[in-house]
């Protein structure tokens, strides 16, 4: 089978293509507008990445690679090259983007139903898995960028689908120019790359970083550079902020772009380009993930909207995989991308079903002005809505870390790797601090959420007898990832719940840095190993002690969520207001920036035109009149009519001599000999 | 003669495609029927690109040398020649020229409803010059052709534009003409200094002493700087792009401003490197300056065709930080990032224009919600919006980045700012674009908006179409100016000034200020 995968890999990559070119044409005039189209161009697309993965678990070769290139500009000396990379990442990849976008089509079909721009909104679907395939398979940093940015425009045109809506039409804007602030970095550092090495290819590169061709500050900077397109993509703090805003997206989207794949991207380029990261610049994507896992999941504990909760939490669990990158783990982070991949978003379709469910019972209600996306507004839909419950029940405890669920494993990974870290490099104890507290966080408020959703006393009983399970275009899905999240899916071929072995750590396994003195991979497997049992007790610990305290808090009511409140007072607000994040760019930084826009606009216009150059204009116009005047007044009236006056005056004079009597010209004679004979005298 | 190849076709190509336009306008003058007029003009303009074909069909892409090359003695008292060829640098722009002028006609068949026959000699008159200064190889002719470019824009704006087009016109003329007498003198000395010829190829392989190569440098650059237009003197062109008609406008930032980069690459790059390696540093610093300050002063528009014209001081300080950083990325970048700028700023200009016939109102206040009003016109306005931050696939793309790697090799900080403008000019455009096509439904326009119908669609879709082929298949592009920019650099490097080491350029400084003292 290997032998078809470059061919494999562009049907993958141009189907969905093909689908987005007919929908964008043709779609509104198709019968059902065409929906048909894109779901059987997805459905391939997973058919094929289901037997390029079934063929790497026969073959389970832990060295698999593939590569094939051709030249897009050849001037010569410069040439760029683009291709595709296929190995065991790339297929695990392959199958979760194709997976997630086939259940978000399906998903689709019911919770889009009627909208009015059907047709689009399946077109922009198959333009993002597109660009999201062409992120996955690039083999080099060019064609990553440009699907990069595809996946960024996708993104802005999803978010916006509803975009008579200001705060769409205003997050997709968001969205877009926060990942393009990141993407400044990333193009840095590309380019800081190919001037060193001469080349876009990332094996090109690596082996560059091996030889030296680029090393020291200059390899920090790029591999900075790089993490800054990821902190974008990956909304990593302080880059944060455009995801929470994204959920004005039509809820399918979410999940497949804001929760399962395309935020995940970032994350994924920085497995793929791990091997070039140096020491420091390890060390900043450690920190930026660690905090991010922890600052994140401290806003998500006092959201009430459920989607803000969820992105919340998103936001958590990339910061998590980061984390993993930065300590060295990088297999672990991709694991976890996987594992995340189907729990959150099944929790999303969750969410969706709800809100699909509150949406629908308040049409019922003409009520137009309740949030149906509040929590405060459910309570108790678990008997009306058991499909969803359960299975949202389940990809909340993968999410917490409990034992026997997929987020367990890969958790247990990534936090054994950090604590491993801090056991060699005490300096940085921090981190699996901010990996523990962001666990312990995330594991209360998603009972949270799960509490006040579906248990307890129904806040708005009007409704209750409108909820509804919703469809089966919206269960099933639901199901499959729910089933997805059990721990046996990834520990095959083995069946210990509590042993990081299966599949994926065989056919996963980390590589050497290339950056000449780093530790082998080899080394830090070997101490995330020790540090296995100790990071799986702990991470257990601070699960369950989620869990008790929301259970106490939200189920049970032993404290009262209000007197909490009140005793957290000031620290309450600001997590509740996500740290007045926003409001303080908007002051701090957006203003600012307009502000000076408008100076220099102003500089430009008002004063540099207006005063220098049209004063050009004036002191010429000023000159040419003073000229003018002294021409007419001074060379004109004075010089050049002065000489006709004075001639004509002494014209007048001496016309007075010309009397025509010969006495006076005698005299005049006389006069003049006489004068000539004085001076001759001296 | 050495360096050029006679034309080979059985037909003097580029005499037929500089002087076919000016036929047509002759022809029109006979005209009074103004629906025939039209037609005559496009039938020219069509024509006239239809025969700049052959041109791009036999050209040799192997040698640096002057193809298609015409020689015919004019006046033998003072060695001048009427000589035209067109080499790698050269060719491509002939193309734009032709295809952007048929759009400008076919964009001016309603808009224009006054003096139509005299707004039509004007814009083929226009051609022609602009065919004109692209194909002369000779500094004379060149100059005529550069100088006559003037008139009739300064028709066109003045009689056919907006409210304010006096106070536009008169500054557009007087501050490309204050330019262009620099140019003059500069030509005369060089006239002498180069051996009594007025031959480009002549006087680019002469040697000149380095003080007056220095002198030489300024006096061109002051006309090409203008026409460009360089950070500071550049604020005609907000006033002459928006007050233009679109025609105009189209023409203005499609060509005329690339002939002061052309100007960079055929006289102050051969002929003055040292002057041009000495201010290296200099004219980057100048360049990013525009880049960034051009952009600011577009985010603060709220005039869409003047925030398009302000964009336009942005985009050109990358094709000017391609030209400078002398090295083969950059300088193919910013050529291909002149055909780009041509074509995207051209479109866009055509859409404003577009909307503008209907609704009278540039301002972005007056409209919103153009996605649902006129769908079609929007699908064309996105793909430009994206062609215009240069999203990959489409053609600034390519061109924005083969400028920057070119400056990544010239001055890391340099090239760092650079990309901070890219970022700016995703700012402004996302921004108009949110105003304009999303939101609500704009009240103001509603009622006068209709969706665009099939001349207008026929003229937006041959932009689109090299948009997205330039930026796919950069390399047919890349491929005809290849050798050319080969060529001019190993010349430029004869000149042996270390340009990438900044300390050696300070301790010119000092030098040539001590010389001078």
């Amino acid at each position: 089978m290997e032998q078809y995968f470059i061919q494999f890999s562009l049907l993958i990559l141009f189907l969905p293509l093909a689908a987005f070119v007919v929908q964008i044409f043709l779609g509104k005039r198709l019968p059902r507008q065409g929906d048909w189209v894109s779901i059987s161009a997805i459905g391939i697309t997973l058919i094929l990445s289901l037997i390029m993965f079934a063929t790497m678990l026969s073959s389970y070769d832990s060295g698999f690679s593939k590569e094939a290139s051709f030249t897009w500009i050849d001037m010569g000396s410069f040439s760029i090259q683009l291709g595709f990379l296929i190995d065991n990442i790339t297929i695990i990849m392959l199958v979760v983007v194709a997976l997630i976008s086939t259940c978000t089509h399906i998903f689709s079909l019911e919770y889009m139903a009627g909208d009015i721009r059907y047709s689009r909104y399946f077109a922009y679907l198959g333009l993002f898995t597109f660009s999201m395939n062409g992120i996955v398979l690039a083999n080099n940093l060019i064609s990553m960028y440009m699907s990069w940015e595809l996946v960024g425009v996708s993104s802005y045109l999803l978010i916006g689908h509803w975009f008579e809506k200001d705060t769409a039409a205003n997050a997709g804007k968001k969205a877009f120019l926060t990942n393009r602030v990141g993407d400044i970095g990333f193009f840095i550092g590309i380019m800081l790359l190919y001037t060193a090495v001469g080349s876009f290819m990332f094996s090109d590169i690596f082996e560059g970083v091996a030889v030296g061709k680029i090393s020291g500050t200059m390899l920090t900077l790029a591999g900075v550079g790089l993490f800054l397109g990821a902190m974008g993509k990956s909304s990593q703090f302080p880059l944060h902020i455009w995801l929470p805003d994204a959920m004005e997206g039509p809820t399918p989207v979410s999940a497949l772009m804001h929760a399962a794949t395309m935020v995940a991207a970032g994350v994924y380029m920085s497995v793929r380009v791990f091997p070039l990261f140096s020491p420091d610049a390890l060390l900043v994507v450690a920190y930026v993930g660690g905090f991010t896992a922890l600052f994140a999941a401290s806003i998500a504990v006092t959201q009430t909207d459920i989607k803000k909760v969820l992105a919340y939490s998103t936001v958590s669990q990339l910061g998590y995989m980061i984390l993993a990158v930065g300590t060295g783990v990088y297999t672990a982070a991709f694991f976890h991308l996987l594992t995340h991949a189907m729990f959150k978003a099944n929790l999303f379709y969750g969410s969706g079903s709800v809100i699909h469910a509150m949406h629908h019972a308040l049409h019922k209600k003409h009520d137009h002005n309740t949030d149906p996306q509040d929590m405060r507004n459910m309570g108790g839909f678990k008997e009306k809505m058991p499909v969803t419950y359960w299975t949202m029940l389940v990809s909340t405890l993968a999410i917490a870390g409990v034992p026997l669920f997929s987020g367990f494993l890969s958790k247990d990974a990534i936090l054994a790797g950090t604590l491993a870290f801090a056991q060699h490099h005490p300096a940085h104890l921090l981190l699996p601090v901010f990996g523990f507290g962001a666990a312990a966080l995330t594991a209360f408020y998603m009972f949270r959420l799960m509490f006040l959703t579906f248990h307890g006393a129904p806040q708005m009983p009007e409704l209750i007898d409108d909820i509804h399970e919703s469809p089966k275009e919206m269960t099933g899905p639901l199901v499959l990832l729910a089933s997805l999240s059990v721990f046996i899916f990834y520990t095959l071929p083995y069946v210990d719940p509590f042993s990081d072995h299966g599949w994926f750590t065989d056919l996963v396994v980390a590589g050497d840095s290339f950056v000449p003195g780093s530790i082998p991979a080899r080394e830090i497997a070997d101490h995330a190993h020790h540090a296995h049992y100790t990071a799986m007790y702990t991470s257990i610990a601070v699960a369950f002690l989620g869990i008790a305290l929301a259970v106490m808090v939200y189920l049970r009511k032993v404290f009262s969520a209000e007197n909490w409140v009140k005793s957290f007072g000031t620290l309450y607000d600001w997590s509740r207001n996500k740290y007045y994040f926003d409001e303080n760019y908007e002051r701090f930084l957006y203003q600012p920036f307009f502000r000076l826009a408008n100076k220099v606009a102003w500089l430009d216009w008002d004063l540099y035109d207006k005063y220098f150059i049209n004063g050009f204009g004036r002191f010429t116009d000023w000159l040419s009149r003073v000229t003018g005047r002294f021409d007419f007044e001074g060379i004109d009236q004075g010089l050049v009519d002065g000489t006709g006056r004075i001639v004509n005056y002494l014209g007048g004079t001496f016309r007075k001599l010309q009397t025509g009597r010969l006495q006076n010209y005698l005299l005049y004679v006389t006069a003049g000999l006489i004068i000539l004979t004085i001076i001759q005298a001296f | 003669m050495e360096g050029i190849i006679i034309n080979s076709l059985d037909f003097p190509v580029l005499t037929v495609i500089t002087f076919l336009p000016l036929a047509g306008a002759l022809l029109i003058l006979l005209m009074r029927n103004n629906v025939l007029i039209k037609w005559i003009a496009l039938l020219t303009t069509v024509a006239t690109f239809i025969v700049s074909l052959p041109i791009y069909t036999q050209f040799d892409k192997t040698t640096y040398k002057m193809q298609f090359v015409e020689v015919h003695p004019w006046i033998p008292a003072w060695n001048l020649n009427y000589t035209v060829g067109v080499d790698g640098i050269s060719v491509l722009f002939i193309i734009l020229v032709t295809i952007l002028s048929t759009l400008c006609v076919s964009a001016s068949w309603k808009a224009i409803q006054e003096k139509t026959k005299e707004f039509f000699i004007s814009l083929l008159i226009m051609e022609t010059a602009m065919i004109g200064v692209f194909v002369s190889l000779n500094i004379f002719l060149f100059y005529l052709f550069w100088e006559l470019t003037l008139i009739p824009m300064f028709l066109l704006i003045g009689i056919w534009g907006g409210s304010n087009r006096i106070y536009a016109t008169i500054k557009f003329v007087l501050f490309t003409l204050a330019g262009s007498v620099l140019m003059l003198v500069g030509i005369i000395v060089l006239y002498y200094a180069g051996g009594k010829t007025f031959d480009i190829l002549t006087l680019s392989n002469a040697i000149y002493p380095h003080h007056l190569q220095l002198w030489l440098f300024f006096a061109f650059f002051s006309a090409f700087a203008v026409k460009m237009p360089m950070f500071p003197i550049h604020t005609w062109l907000p006033d002459a792009h928006t007050e233009a008609p679109t025609a105009g406008s189209v023409i203005l930032a499609g060509v005329l401003l690339k002939m002061g980069a052309y100007g960079f690459l055929r006289f102050s790059l051969p002929m003055f490197p040292y002057a041009v390696k000495l201010l290296f540093l200099p004219l980057l610093v100048l360049s990013v300056t525009a880049i960034i300050y051009g952009a600011y002063v577009t985010l603060m528009q709220n005039d869409m065709k003047r925030l398009i014209a302000y964009s336009s001081v942005s985009h050109m300080g990358f094709v000017t930080l391609g030209i400078f950083t002398l090295n083969q990325n950059g300088i193919e970048g910013g050529m291909l990032q002149m055909i780009n700028h041509g074509v995207i700023t051209g479109a866009l200009f055509l859409c404003v224009g577009m909307i503008y016939e209907r609704t009278h109102t540039r301002m972005i206040d007056d409209y919103g919600g153009l996605s649902k009003t006129v769908p079609i016109y929007v699908v064309f306005f996105t793909i430009f919006t994206l062609a215009a931050i240069g999203f990959p696939g489409m053609n600034a793309f390519i061109g924005e980045f083969l400028i920057i790697s070119g400056a990544f090799k010239a001055n890391m900080v340099i090239a760092a700012f650079s990309i901070l403008g890219v970022v700016l000019g995703v700012t402004y455009m996302v921004w108009l674009y949110y105003r304009i096509v999303l939101n609500e439904i704009n009240p103001t326009t509603k009622s006068q908006l209709s969706d665009l119908d099939f001349r207008e669609i026929t003229t937006l879709i041959p932009l689109v179409i090299l948009v997205f082929f330039i930026g796919l298949q950069p390399g047919v592009l890349l491929s005809y100016m290849h050798v050319s920019v080969d060529h001019l650099l190993e010349h430029v490097s004869a000149e042996n000034l270390e340009v990438y080491d900044s300390i050696t350029l300070f301790g010119r400084y000092l030098k040539e200020i001590i010389g001078w003292v």
